[in-house]
């Protein structure tokens, strides 16, 4: 039961990484690929959780706690950049 | 027993919201509109995961430190998610073609950055 649980959680999060990986990769224009990166580092912060219960290693928590932070700075990083005038098509 | 049931419930939910936002990445048409299901359900499905580990290891360290995840996720998502599209938006990207309705460009002077409370007059 509860390894059927984690198992199904594990296939959910894959799945949502190849499709943010898809966006990633077809993304039209820069702003949409930001976007993905942003989905998949909340998708690997929840990743890393679940393998932690999975594998019975309480200490990976810190790892998400400075993923959230580095995530939430190149976000911020990234809206500067495009704001102040970086390269605008990536095409 | 109980513990991994509640536990698996919370697992099940958040990783359910996680594939939902990257459904929503895949499917939506433009910028903003994936967006809208990118950062709610991202930040929904990383605070219910930090909510099961919580629930799974019951010590009062790693309990203080998941809900510190949970409370920076909801605190900042917001935060990220609007910088972006307000960057995206002044970038120029092309919207969806059946939005109905666009305040910015009615009331939001570009230039000075300004945001006036009624249609502001063109000058061309």
């Amino acid at each position: 039961m509860f390894e059927l649980a984690l198992t199904l959680s594990f296939v959910f999060l894959s799945l949502g990484l190849v499709l943010a990986t898809v966006r990633l990769l077809i993304g039209p224009t820069l702003p949409d690929r930001v976007v993905a990166l942003e989905v998949i580092a909340s998708l690997t912060i929840g990743f890393i959780l679940v393998y932690s219960i999975a594998y019975d290693t309480p200490a990976l928590i810190d790892v998400v706690i400075v993923l959230a932070l580095t995530s939430f700075m190149a976000a911020v990083g990234f809206a500067r950049y495009l704001e102040r005038g970086g390269q605008r098509d990536d095409d | 027993m109980m513990t991994e049931m509640i536990t698996s419930l919370f697992l099940l939910l958040g990783s359910f919201l996680m594939l939902l936002a990257g459904i929503g990445i895949i499917r939506m048409p433009d910028l903003l509109t994936r967006m809208h299901a990118t950062s709610k359900a991202g930040a929904l499905g990383a605070g219910l995961l930090a909510c099961g580990f919580a629930v799974y290891f019951p010590e009062v360290s790693v309990v203080v430190r998941a809900l510190a995840v949970v409370v920076f996720v909801i605190m900042t998502a917001p935060v990220a998610a609007h910088v972006l599209a307000r960057a995206g938006y002044f970038v120029g990207i092309r919207l969806w073609e059946g939005t109905v309705k666009d305040v910015i460009k009615e009331r939001y002077d570009l230039k000075t950055h300004q945001l006036g409370s009624s249609a502001r007059k063109r000058d061309d």
